[in-house]
């Protein structure tokens, strides 16, 4: 884990004084909101529907117990209770009140946790695989890479007013579990053949009002030149980026503009500039971050425990089946703990569940815990022997759900029940899909399925990138929902087909229901996923399912 | 021909506590969605707004709204996920 030095304390609890002043200014009148609303911005601080809400960071998504702890704490003693974390691997909080949110800041810098770069045109928080340090499928753990740039990009003094919010994502592994290719910059890291360390480097990814599926710009960059080449990247962005409509502002824009192969080669041109008077990243600075990652002392002792708990628990089996993942450690596995119980709002916790998560990687997991951008909660590092122990304590709390990349585990941004931009509401069709299917008892049969919700076009819910995208718009007043078919946010990439007119509120359970209907009768055998059957027919029995009353109409 | 004008309420977010708030009649604000005053004209509608929009130590973003449109029927409870907001009150 990343530990703060003086430098970041210092710029944080600095951060915090200002913004308190700022605050106290705006309420004795002496901001205008129009003065006050960047500096709000600048520290992760919206105004929704109800409530102000603030965007805490989660760098990569990697907390320790004493910062889940803290973040309980907070929704305790400044929220409702509980917190929400977002596709962006960061937790929200629905409820602060602006006179209070510096102390909250405050408590946030007590354990090195901050909101900034959580909003404006600036470099996003950096995001990562949520299996960072311990998938088997890994090469090289991103977050070395991620916090370096966070380092590089906070408060960068040339890139802090870019044409728009930029965000840049990380794998190393070989299955891309951070969506890499829906990010501005998105970074592969590669081995040559000579083996050496380096990255693919992809640009002009994005969803949104228009989606576009990442490029490669770089099939291997050199790792030594990152930082070199990020700078070409941003400059070349910064200076071309459009900057005159907002919604083509982003680099994705820009890629399609200009043409990548016409952008590639001024990003070229800049970085020969950029490395000429770049001198590397000192030791200083690399060797800290190299060892802040270093893999915990595993303790390989083997047990039959899990064995035997298994042969008489059908629950745990099924638990067990859907939720761990294979570790680079043998004797250890990765817990994804779902956020999704049945009938919850997806991403939720209490701070109840977030003080047993805390306790579970302190007492079981080497004290760290990630936050998945599929609002999940990840405890990577969890010895095999102590699966038992640990599925008992997460039942006892409400978190044992066995539903990892199944139906209900559906992702769905706050949309109108919370979110100012909404133009629908998400959570309640989230909760609607997963209640009837659970009744149905179907999840298991219908398999690997990913259902995304977003309230509007921004697509925070990823909707794009769902095998069922669902996106929730208005149409003459009232909430009407569109269905996206096929999408695939792996990294093979792909955005989804919009399938036809919206459905009512009250006609989207019914058309997911014979979608899905369909899926099952089409198939080939339950091997073949949704999405598999989806590929090798199209999109044509899916929409004759979502629209009997215009095939009948056809069909005469 | 003008659209019809569908009568609007103003409506803003508390400075402090951020929820929605309404203009009443005696040029207060209440945070009661039903203690909105109705303006049955676009003129006056404008002319109220620019007024409510010096008071800015209050409140945050005033708007003119229909006040049966959806988004402010959700405002004017509070989430559906939660018995939080308004509706709790
Ligand atoms: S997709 Fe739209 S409604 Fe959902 S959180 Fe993003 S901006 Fe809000």
């Amino acid at each position: 884990m990343y530990i703060y030095n003086d430098f970041d304390e210092e710029f944080v609890r600095n951060r915090v004084d200002q913004f308190r002043d700022q605050i106290n200014r705006r309420i004795s009148g002496a901001l205008t909101e129009d003065e006050f609303k960047p500096l709000r911005l600048m520290n992760g601080l919206y105004l929704q529907l109800h409530a102000y809400m603030l965007r805490v960071a989660v760098p990569y998504g990697t907390l320790n117990g004493r910062q889940m702890r803290q973040l309980a704490y907070i929704a305790d003693r400044w929220d409702k209770g509980y917190g929400h974390f977002t596709t962006r691997q960061n937790i929200q909080y629905n409820w602060p009140k602006l006179n209070e949110v510096a102390d909250i800041l405050e408590a946030l810098a007590d354990v090195e946790m901050h909101a900034i770069q959580t909003s404006g045109n600036c470099i996003r928080n950096v995001t990562a695989d949520h299996f960072a340090g311990a998938s088997a499928d890994e090469f090289e753990d991103p977050r070395p890479t991620a916090e370096l740039l966070r380092q590089w990009s906070t408060d960068h003094p040339e890139f802090t007013y870019l044409p728009r919010k930029f965000k840049i994502a990380v794998s190393g592994a070989a299955h891309d579990r951070a969506v890499v290719r829906a990010h501005d910059i998105g970074l592969y890291l590669r081995r040559n053949d000579a083996g050496e360390a380096g990255y693919e480097v992809v640009i002009g990814g994005g969803l949104g009002r228009t989606p576009m599926v990442g490029k490669t710009v770089q099939e291997f960059l050199p790792k030594a030149d990152l930082l070199p080449y990020l700078e070409a990247v941003l400059k070349v962005y910064n200076l071309k980026g459009r900057r005159d409509n907002k919604y083509k502002a982003r680099i994705k824009i820009l890629v399609q503009e200009t043409g990548l192969d016409v952008l590639k080669a001024r990003i070229d041109a800049q970085f020969v500039i950029c490395k000429a008077s770049f001198k590397g990243v000192p030791d200083s600075i690399l060797a800290p971050i190299e060892a802040a990652f270093a893999p915990p002392v595993f303790n390989n002792t083997r047990s039959a425990a899990l064995d035997d708990a298994l042969s008489n628990d059908p629950l745990l089996q099924s638990w067990v089946d859907t939720n761990l993942a294979a570790h680079k450690n043998p004797a250890y596995t990765i817990v994804t703990v779902s956020l999704k119980a049945v009938g919850q709002t997806p991403g939720d916790a209490s701070s109840d569940q977030m003080r047993v998560l805390a306790a579970l990687a302190e007492d079981f997991g080497h004290d760290e815990l990630r936050v998945s951008h599929e609002q999940n909660i990840i405890l990577p590092h969890i010895r095999r022997a102590d699966i038992p122990q640990v599925y008992a304590r997460l039942r006892e709390a409400g978190l044992a759900t066995a539903n990892i990349g199944l139906l209900s585990d559906i992702i769905a941004c706050p949309g109108m029940d919370y979110c100012a931009l909404a133009t629908a509401r998400s959570i309640p069709v989230a909760k609607e899909i997963a209640v009837r299917f659970n009744e149905l008892k179907l999840e298991q049969d219908i398999g690997p399925l990913k259902i995304k919700i977003s309230g509007c076009i921004n697509a925070c819910g990823h909707h794009h990138v769902a095998h069922i995208g669902i996106l929730g718009l208005e149409k003459k007043g009232v909430e009407s929902y569109q269905i996206t078919l096929g999408g695939d946010a792996t990294q093979n990439m792909v955005v989804g087909k919009r399938a036809g007119p919206g459905f009512a509120a009250d006609e989207i359970l019914p058309a997911m229901e014979r979608l899905i209907g369909a899926y099952l009768d089409i198939r080939e055998d339950n091997s073949e996923t949704f999405l598999d059957t989806f590929r090798r027919l199209g999109d044509a029995p899916f929409k004759a399912a979502l629209y009997p009353v215009e095939e009948a109409k056809n069909a005469a | 021909m003008a659209r019809e004008f569908v009568p609007q309420i103003i409506t803003s977010n508390h400075l402090i506590e951020g929820d929605s708030i309404y203009l009443t009649e005696a040029g207060a604000w209440s945070r009661i969605a039903a203690d909105a005053m109705l303006l049955a004209n676009a003129e006056i509608a404008a002319t109220t707004l620019a007024t409510a929009n010096l008071q800015t130590d209050l409140h945050v973003g005033a708007y003119l709204a229909d006040a049966t449109h959806f988004r402010e029927t959700f405002r004017a409870v509070g989430p559906s996920n939660y018995f939080h907001g308004k509706q709790a009150v």
